[in-house]
């Protein structure tokens, strides 16, 4: 009987389209509306995974949703850490999970960054709002070699100085000496003492040298289209330049067609795109 | 004056101008020092001069009782003020200096004076200004369309 029940438990944890269960370790309130749920796996796994990737999570008796992994790839036993914004039915009931309680994890999927390739070059980070959570990982890579790249910018934008994610971790970074960090706000009222504007105005104050420099972009699509738009006049060539797109997902394997753009799936060859291969894609209307 | 005029040529708002125009409107400059918290100008006063920022930060800014918003902030190396070029010459803005600013004054009549009597220099002046203004205003169309809003 517990052969059976192991056996079952390996077919199962094989199974790309069946969830393993983990139950909520913690959550933080990031935001208003955005948690960081740590998981923990039931089976007392860890989950590997390389920054950019995602997760399908369940709640159950809700639904199941795409979402990135927001934790350090580095740390095992650290929990499976996902960042979310309570837009909806599923990210509003898995931001609501209370402590111990169960949820479905398929994954991880797809390409993430190219934090390997990076190595040797000066890297640029280009995130909008939620964006900075999937490169977090990368981040947290980048530290923790610091000396394989060159020299490291991170520049963020956000909605307002109340909406800045991961504030006191980027308070933190902004101390390091060794990556330079600009944030600025669309907008701001009374007390904000910093850059109000858009996140591409940030880019002339990032020292790189664009022949030798990869840079990784995320947000909301329109802000990483100008966010491209202002790399590429900045000089950095568009096979330097990655993105991490969305799409409504269902499989997550390259099965159902759901998340197609144009020839490519984004489950199963993206989410993290090169901006050359995606071309016109990213400004298409519908695809 | 001429620190003034080297200053004036050196701005990167004026790379690449020919040294007659440096000149000229180096004869309409001034140098100016803001303290933290010191209006540049306020919304409504004439638009009489406008800044060439050689350091610290400026904030652009609308108030109402008991509400200043910032719509953009500006600082080393970029321009304070673009309401000194067309009628009826006035600010619709606050300018606050957020930390010690220095800055280059150009004297808006005078510059006006200048352009007028050499279209050459009135056309150069509007091909510098030209592009900051489709900037300033392509990043005003994405604020206003709220991109890190929740249903972006
Ligand atoms: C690869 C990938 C990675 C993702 N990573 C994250 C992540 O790290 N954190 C996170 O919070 N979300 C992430 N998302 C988005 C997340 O999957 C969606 O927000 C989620 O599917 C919404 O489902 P729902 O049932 O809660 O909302 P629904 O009930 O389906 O939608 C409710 C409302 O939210 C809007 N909405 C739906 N999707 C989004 C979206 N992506 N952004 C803004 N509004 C939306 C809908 O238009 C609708 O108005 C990711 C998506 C993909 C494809
Ligand atoms: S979600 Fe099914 S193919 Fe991508």
């Amino acid at each position: 009987m517990s052969m059976a029940f192991t056996t079952e438990r390996i077919a199962a944890a094989a199974d790309p389209m069946v969830p393993r269960v983990a139950r909520l370790r913690r959550r933080r309130r990031d935001l208003n509306d955005v948690w960081t749920l740590v998981l923990e796996m039931e089976d007392g796994s860890d989950l590997e995974f390389a920054a950019g990737q995602f997760n399908m999570l369940t709640a159950f008796g809700v639904g199941e949703v795409p979402i990135s992994i927001s934790g350090d790839p580095a740390k095992a036993g650290g929990g499976l850490v996902h960042t979310i914004r309570d837009v909806g039915f599923v990210s509003g009931a898995l931001a609501r999970l209370a402590p111990g309680e169960a949820v479905g994890v398929r994954g991880p999927f797809g390409v993430g960054w190219p934090v390997a390739e990076a190595q040797g070059c000066d890297v640029v980070i280009l995130a909008g709002g939620l964006g900075l959570a999937p490169l977090r990982p990368v981040i947290y890579s980048l530290l923790a070699n610091r000396r394989r790249y060159g020299k490291v910018a991170l520049l963020y934008g956000a909605r307002g100085p109340g909406e800045i994610l991961f504030r006191s971790e980027l308070e933190q970074w902004r101390r390091l000496l060794d990556i330079e960090l600009h944030v600025t706000v669309d907008h701001a009222e009374g007390d904000w003492h910093g850059s109000v504007g858009v996140v591409t105005a940030l880019l002339p104050k990032a020292d790189f040298d664009p022949d030798n420099t990869l840079a990784m972009v995320c947000g909301p699509e329109i802000m990483m289209r100008f966010g491209v738009g202002a790399l590429r006049d900045a000089g950095v060539s568009g096979s330097a330049i990655y993105l991490s797109m969305e799409r409504s997902m269902k499989c997550a394997i390259g099965l159902c067609g759901h998340c197609q753009l144009g020839p490519a799936f984004v489950c199963r060859d993206g989410p993290v795109f090169r901006h050359d291969r995606l071309g016109s894609l990213l400004s298409a209307k519908e695809i | 004056m001429e620190g003034l005029e080297r200053i004036v040529r050196e701005h990167p708002f004026f790379a690449g101008l020919k040294e007659e125009f440096c000149e000229l409107i180096s004869g309409c400059a001034k140098n100016v020092r803001f303290e933290a918290g010191q209006y540049l100008f306020h919304e409504g006063q004439t638009a009489d001069q406008f800044y060439l920022l050689r350091s610290g930060h400026v904030a652009l800014q609308m108030s109402q009782p008991e509400r200043t918003f910032t719509v953009q902030t500006v600082g080393e190396d970029e321009i304070v003020g673009a309401s000194w070029l067309v009628p009826p010459y006035r600010w619709g803005f606050d300018a606050k200096a957020l930390e010690l600013t220095r800055a280059i004054a150009m004297d808006a009549v005078c510059l006006r004076g200048k352009c007028e009597g050499d279209h050459d220099l009135g056309y150069e002046m509007m091909k510098r200004f030209m592009p900051v203004m489709i900037q300033r205003l392509q990043a005003t169309r994405l604020q206003i369309l709220d991109v890190y809003g929740v249903h972006n």
